[in-house]
């Protein structure tokens, strides 16, 4: 009983760090389908706003939709409020656009990564569905199963002191401070670090690693090969 | 004589074929504060002239964004203008979802006039009564566009609007001939100059007009459609006021010289 299956996965991964003035996002350029590469040059990070940058991962179509659909609501966002979408913002408006669709979801594993109201570094990581979080740090995709608990061994208990830290007598565990006291430099050494393991055992990570900083000065773009096979 | 007789519903002709309701929505177009457009082979300049209410209240927005590359200044019911702004914004964002381009300006002014046309034939419904100079930028250079209440759209290469508008447009209609290679500076002061115009008397100031550019810079770059900062306008007007003590001064140092030659020839004879 032959069916039209909607979905594909096309793999690859995304990651994110926030800092406490800069946000480094970062996927693989590779896109796949069962055990062929369809391409060793795709790009998962779309800009939304000036300080707001999506990664997906999952079904290239839903994404190419999605990113799509973001990009116009924000136009329009524009249009009423005579200013950008922050990135808090969008990620609530990114949350019900999926959720929106919760009985044919979106066939993405979406990270939203920025700089939020305040200048700080924001990450917010979502599931197909729009259940979303702020949190330090994420992963999703192929190889998030890999990189999520190295990038815990590196990054949680640092963040969760700094956080402990900065929250005083309370034990209260504030999320809009969940960020990491790391560099600028040892983040971006850290995602690449994490992704070339990943790339070691993920069949659908690899070839190339896209890394966006956001900071004050903008947004930088960086490229570094990884393993072709 | 029988304008009365004719004019209560839009659906309505009169005997020498008129629609009085459509001409009532235009006459709306001529109340309203006057706007300009000018455009070059690459810029399209939209100037507008800022009147508030009253002493207590700020100005009406006239000149709004429409895309990246569009935008309108209108002249009229603005309340209508701005419902009608919103509908060539969401034209513009439609349109690059689909094809993933902008949608060239002689397409939105075409979609414009086919919503106001509606409004001209149907018995519950009455005209916009406002009119909007639409200026953009696309793949066949800049241009702009004048949509009237009546469904009617032409291209211009310079254009006024609103009340005091045929000042402006008897100073655009001796200088637009060059308008085609203006660089976007002289577009802009010209365009300046167009409104100072309608103001007859009142002095020219960055705070009673606004003007908005967009156009296509030498190294294929897009200048997206933004207001000038009042800064910005302040310095232009300035200049233009500089450059037009500068031929006066000149101006009346050769009447001086002929003057001098006429006290001279008497001597000769």
């Amino acid at each position: 009983m032959a069916r039209f299956d909607p979905y594909e996965n096309n793999g690859g991964t995304c990651v994110a760090v926030a800092g406490a003035d800069y946000c480094v996002v970062a996927a693989d350029t590779r896109l796949s389908v069962g055990y062929s590469i369809l391409s060793r040059d795709h790009s998962k990070i779309a800009q939304l706003a000036d300080k707001c940058v999506l990664a997906s991962s999952g079904f290239q179509g839903d994404i190419k939709a999605l990113q799509k659909a973001l990009a116009a609501k924000e136009l329009i966002y524009e249009h009423n409020n005579n200013k950008k979408m922050s990135c808090p913002a969008m990620a609530q408006l990114l949350s019900n656009t999926l959720y929106y669709k919760r009985f044919f979801p979106y066939y993405t594993f979406n990270v939203l990564a920025g700089l939020d109201t305040q200048g700080k570094g924001c990450v917010f990581t979502y599931d197909a569905v729009g259940s979303y979080e702020r949190t330090g740090y994420s992963a999703q995709g192929t190889g998030s199963a890999l990189m999520m608990p190295v990038l815990d061994n590196q990054l949680k208990s640092l963040v969760l002191s700094y956080c402990q830290l900065r929250t005083f007598n309370t034990k209260l565990l504030l999320v809009q401070d969940a960020v990491t006291p790391l560099s600028e430099s040892d983040a971006v050494d850290l995602v690449k670090d994490v992704f070339a393991s990943a790339t070691e055992r993920d069949i659908y990570t690899g070839d190339r690693l896209e890394i966006v900083v956001i900071n004050s000065s903008g947004t930088h773009r960086e490229c570094i090969e990884l393993r072709k096979d | 004589m029988f304008r009365n007789q004719y004019d209560t519903d839009v659906t309505t002709w009169s005997p020498q074929g008129r629609l009085f309701q459509v001409e009532y929505a235009m006459e709306a177009v001529k109340q309203g504060s006057a706007c300009v457009g000018l455009c070059s082979r690459t810029h399209a300049v939209l100037a507008a002239v800022n009147k508030p209410a009253s002493e207590l209240s700020s100005y009406q927005r006239k000149v709004f964004r429409v895309a990246e590359h569009a935008g309108v200044a209108l002249a009229g019911l603005t309340a209508d203008g701005r419902v009608l702004s919103r509908f060539l914004r969401n034209e513009c964002i439609n349109h690059s979802f689909v094809y993933e381009a902008p949608l060239p300006i002689s397409r939105l002014a075409l979609k414009l006039a086919d919503k106001a046309q509606v409004c001209t034939q149907r018995s519950w419904k009455r005209p916009y009564g406002v009119g909007l100079l639409v200026a953009g930028l696309d793949e066949s250079g800049a241009h702009l566009y004048y949509n009237c209440p009546s469904g009617n759209y032409f291209e211009y290469q310079a254009f006024a609007i609103g009340s005091r508008s045929q000042a402006a447009k008897t100073f655009l209609e001796r200088r637009f001939q060059g308008y085609k290679d203006y660089t976007p500076e002289q577009l802009i002061k010209d365009a300046l100059s167009a409104i100072k115009e309608t103001l007859q008397g009142e002095k020219l100031s960055s705070s009673n007009c606004t003007v908005a550019i967009v156009g296509r810079k030498d190294d294929g770059t897009i200048e997206p459609f933004e207001m000038i900062g009042a800064a910005r306008i302040q310095e232009l007007i300035d200049s233009m006021e500089v450059a037009e003590e500068a031929p006066a001064e000149a101006s009346s140092m050769q009447e001086e010289e002929r003057g001098s030659e006429d006290a001279a020839a008497p001597m000769d004879i």
